[in-house]
């Protein structure tokens, strides 16, 4: 493999990264107030449709669009619809005491349905399949930073030559982790994800807690929606729903950083990595397992390449739970609606 | 006299229609004075205080603080009025460290540092020993109740409520915690504790308010009371326990246990090389402290937890030969007669299954009997039906999912469908969790009638008054090894309670 197409498969890896870096830090968030929200693929699609709409919108109606207005609206509506869908899964698990699976399955489907209509609208309004380019909204995203992003060698290359989401998933990582585990709320947000009924008795207001997780959960979900449509796809749309794919991977994310932000910063990455390795490893090394695998067709193992996020999220599992470590599970009432006049 | 620290006047809290838990209940607190609150298991005392501490909300009634009217909805109103609770089950974060623990959900200003001296502070005013940095998951029982209390205190804790606080202690950590008690009373604190144990009662407290079935059966002064009185007020009136205890002739040898060994998941021996003889036509009694290796050495007999080896239970059967049971699978020793009814705490954990009704929880037993693929609910809707007549269960109908029925008619389903088996050994643990004294004595009736037939009855109880009274023989455990095989007609509530609590067993 030669320094280039490593290159390339880096800088892959980073922005399919970012995608699930969002999906799995706002995932982390509310199942740390313990909300499983199944929904992240249906958040995602959410923000990420809803942010192409209010580009769309706005390009058609204004003759020449400034780009950074356009980025600034895009933002509102995808953290806006995103939030509307944390919302929707607070009121129904946490008011409503609706299983949260049911829910959030639901609410997948729910987020890639709409997604797709409005797609499909915005693609006859533009004139067919593919059409959709929300190009000057979309360079805003892409902007690199001028100057560094040029230098430094092959660690410019890979690290700085992104849009501003990559770094600011960075950030929103090392904010998220800080909260909640340095802060006096992530602490209080911690005990009503481990044992609501504590948490209450210690007067901590639940409900509040458990709706604000959920909304600012979905919310950071929703940004990556917005940066796989504005970034990764660059500015258009296809009904595809390949962001579900990719917002299960952000849930199984959540599980392979145990729960801790901090590692979703090189977790996201490795992701990526195992994701594309499918195009980047050398076709001698594909030809030497299709080989002793007995595979006819080199595809196949391209098949195989592509469940390795999935097979690396099993073996950490296993690692994890053979460690025994208390700090590295779930929180204690993940998936569980708290009542409190059971008995 | 005083003003009170607290009054409850005319309190009343049900569940749902059925279950009245308090009725109409008066209740007052002082400063400076330990008081108990007594009753039976069920008597609605935690549901009481549940009210103070924000848990519960009364449905009718009115609470007064210092003589002003008060309305608490929330925990965090009652910690703001002074009041705190230590409930049975803690209300504490495992994988938070003990500071953290107490410093949860409290405004900022009580950050970590001066949080750690104020704590510090208290653990030295009243003695208590704690140590900060430990997480909850390290810590033993003891040590969360002091946390418990600590935190409570932390947060300016004028009223204490214990719930049951020495269930789970040791009598050296009961009495420091009563001596911690003590101190909080010399300090002008008010202090309630909920027990059911007598003699606690007798020797911490000033005052005692007893409940029964959910209402106030009259409040004494410790001191102008005894044990017997109280236990009266308990149960209304004197209990006088007659139970028929037939004598059974020509005993045969049904089951031979010998070095009965089970470890729990971590390895520590909770059957510890236990040796008995059961023969039909016999109660044998069970006691020891809940938690004792009782459930451990019956489902070991059952084949439910693995024995370890040198274990044997040799099973003797006119109808199905001799076998040895250890290495066997369940389903073949309840083939060979053999039941067991274990009456779990929330009772339905074990054996049954709460949403579906009689008819079906008697199928899961005898599907296998079955052929072919579809169920025959005919015979299964008979047994049903013959143990609603002849246990008078209360229910609906058949199908009404058992979950629904009272804690009673639960264990006469799940006593009353092991018994229709037509077992040869019976084994029952705590049959009469939670029942009243009527329900009681049915399953001991009930009991009696299997062992006429010859079938060879365990009963591993609480109440050692029912022990003495139901048993032929009585088998003492303490932390998982024999320490005594008593004659249940002629044994002594003293002798059992030494044997109990006999640590290191008989050798």
């Amino acid at each position: 493999m030669s320094l280039s197409q490593l290159i390339s498969w880096c800088v892959a890896a980073i922005t399919f990264g970012t995608v699930i870096m969002y999906g799995c830090i706002g995932e982390t968030v509310n199942q740390k107030a313990g909300g499983l929200n199944l929904g992240v693929p249906g958040i995602m699609q959410l923000g990420g449709i809803s942010a192409l709409a209010a580009a769309f919108i706005y390009e058609k109606s204004v003759g020449t669009p400034v780009p950074v207005v356009g980025m600034t609206i895009t933002l509102l509506a995808s953290m806006l619809a995103a939030g509307l869908g944390g919302l929707l899964y607070a009121f129904l698990t946490v008011t409503l005491k609706v299983n949260q699976n049911v829910t959030g399955l639901t609410l997948t489907i729910f987020g890639t349905g709409v997604a797709n209509f409005f797609g499909g609208s915005m693609m006859k309004l533009s004139g067919g399949v593919g059409t959709i380019s929300v190009s000057a909204t979309s360079s805003a995203f892409r902007a690199k930073i001028p100057f560094l992003s040029t230098r430094f060698g092959t660690f410019g290359s890979i690290f700085l030559s992104h849009g501003w989401m990559v770094y600011t998933a960075i950030i929103i990582a090392i904010i998220a982790q800080y909260f909640l585990s340095r802060t006096r709320t992530g602490l209080n947000l911690r005990a009503v994800g481990e044992n609501p009924a504590t948490a209450d008795a210690a007067g901590i207001n639940v409900t509040k807690y458990k709706y604000l997780a959920s909304v600012i959960g979905a919310a950071i979900c929703g940004l990556g929606g917005l940066f796989y449509v504005m970034d990764y796809i660059q500015g258009t749309w296809a009904n595809d729903s390949a962001i579900e794919a990719l917002g299960w991977l952000a849930v199984a994310l959540v599980i392979f950083t145990s729960w801790k932000p901090k590692n979703s910063i090189w977790g996201a990455y490795l992701f990526g990595l195992c994701y594309w390795a499918y195009i980047y490893i050398p076709a001698g090394i594909s030809k030497f397992f299709a080989a002793k695998l007995k595979l006819t067709n080199l595809t196949y193992m391209q098949n195989l390449y592509k469940m390795l996020p999935y097979l690396v999220t099993i073996v950490v599992l296993c690692v994890v739970s053979r460690r025994r470590k208390r700090e590295n599970q779930a929180p204690a009432s993940l998936g569980i609606s708290y009542f409190r006049e059971e008995r | 006299m005083q003003e009170a620290a607290v009054s409850m006047r005319h309190i009343s809290k049900s569940f749902g229609k059925k279950v009245i838990a308090n009725k109409n209940v008066d209740l007052d607190i002082y400063h400076g004075e330990i008081l108990s609150l007594l009753g039976e298991n069920g008597s609605g005392k935690t549901t009481l205080m549940n009210m103070l501490s924000g848990v519960y909300f009364p449905d009718e009634g009115e609470i007064l603080v210092n003589g002003e009217p008060v309305s608490i909805t929330c925990p965090k109103d009652a910690f703001d009025l002074g009041i705190g609770m230590v409930h049975q089950h803690f209300k504490l974060i495992d994988v938070f460290t003990a500071l953290e623990n107490i410093l949860l959900g409290l405004p900022k200003e009580n950050d970590t540092k001066s949080g750690r001296a104020a704590v510090e502070e208290i653990c030295r005013k009243y003695g208590f020993e704690l140590d900060l940095d430990k997480k909850i998951y390290d810590m033993s029982v003891s040590e969360k109740e002091t946390l418990e209390i600590v935190k409570t205190l932390y947060r300016g804790t004028e009223i204490l409520i214990l719930d049951e606080p020495t269930a789970v202690l040791t009598p050296q950590e009961t009495d420091k915690l009563f001596s911690i008690l003590k101190n909080m009373r010399e300090d002008g604190k008010a202090v309630v504790i909920i027990t059911h144990k007598l003699n606690e009662v007798m020797e911490i407290s000033d005052r005692v308010t007893v409940l029964r079935k959910g209402e106030n059966a009259g409040t004494v002064l410790t001191s102008e009371t005894n044990e017997q009185q109280l236990t009266e007020m308990m149960v209304g009136e004197k209990i006088v326990l007659d139970i028929n205890r037939d004598f059974v002739e020509n005993k045969a040898l049904r089951l031979e246990v010998k070095h009965m060994t089970v470890l729990n998941p971590d390895k520590k021996k909770v059957v510890d090389d236990i040796s008995f003889d059961l023969y039909s036509g016999e109660v044998l009694g069970i006691a020891g402290i809940s938690g004792s290796g009782q459930k451990e050495l019956l489902e070991g007999i059952m084949g439910l937890q693995k024995c370890e080896e040198g274990s044997s239970v040799i099973y003797y059967s006119t109808a199905h030969g001799t076998h040895e049971l250890v290495g066997l699978d369940t389903k073949q020793i309840i083939g060979y007669g053999l039941h067991l009814a274990f009456v779990p705490e929330d009772r339905l954990g074990m054996g049954l299954v709460g949403n579906m009704g009689i008819t079906d929880n008697v199928l899961l037993k005898r599907y296998r009997k079955g052929s072919g693929p579809f169920l025959h609910k005919t015979l299964p809707r008979q047994t049903a039906e013959k143990i609603r007549s002849e246990l008078e269960v209360v229910t609906p109908d058949l199908e009404y999912p058992v979950r629904r029925l009272s804690g009673g008619n639960v264990q006469k389903i799940l006593v009353g469908r092991e018994i229709n088996n037509k077992p040869t050994v019976l084994m029952t643990a705590y049959a009469v969790r939670g029942l009243d004294i009527n329900t009681s004595y049915t399953i001991y009736n009930i009991l009696n009638e299997q062992k006429k037939k010859g079938v060879a009855v365990i009963y591993v109880g609480e109440d050692l008054d029912v022990l003495l009274a139901l048993s032929d023989r009585i088998m003492v455990i303490c932390e998982g090894r024999m320490t005594g095989m008593l004659d249940g007609r002629t044994a002594t509530k003293e002798q059992l309670g030494y044997l109990m609590t006999k640590t290191g067993g008989a050798h």
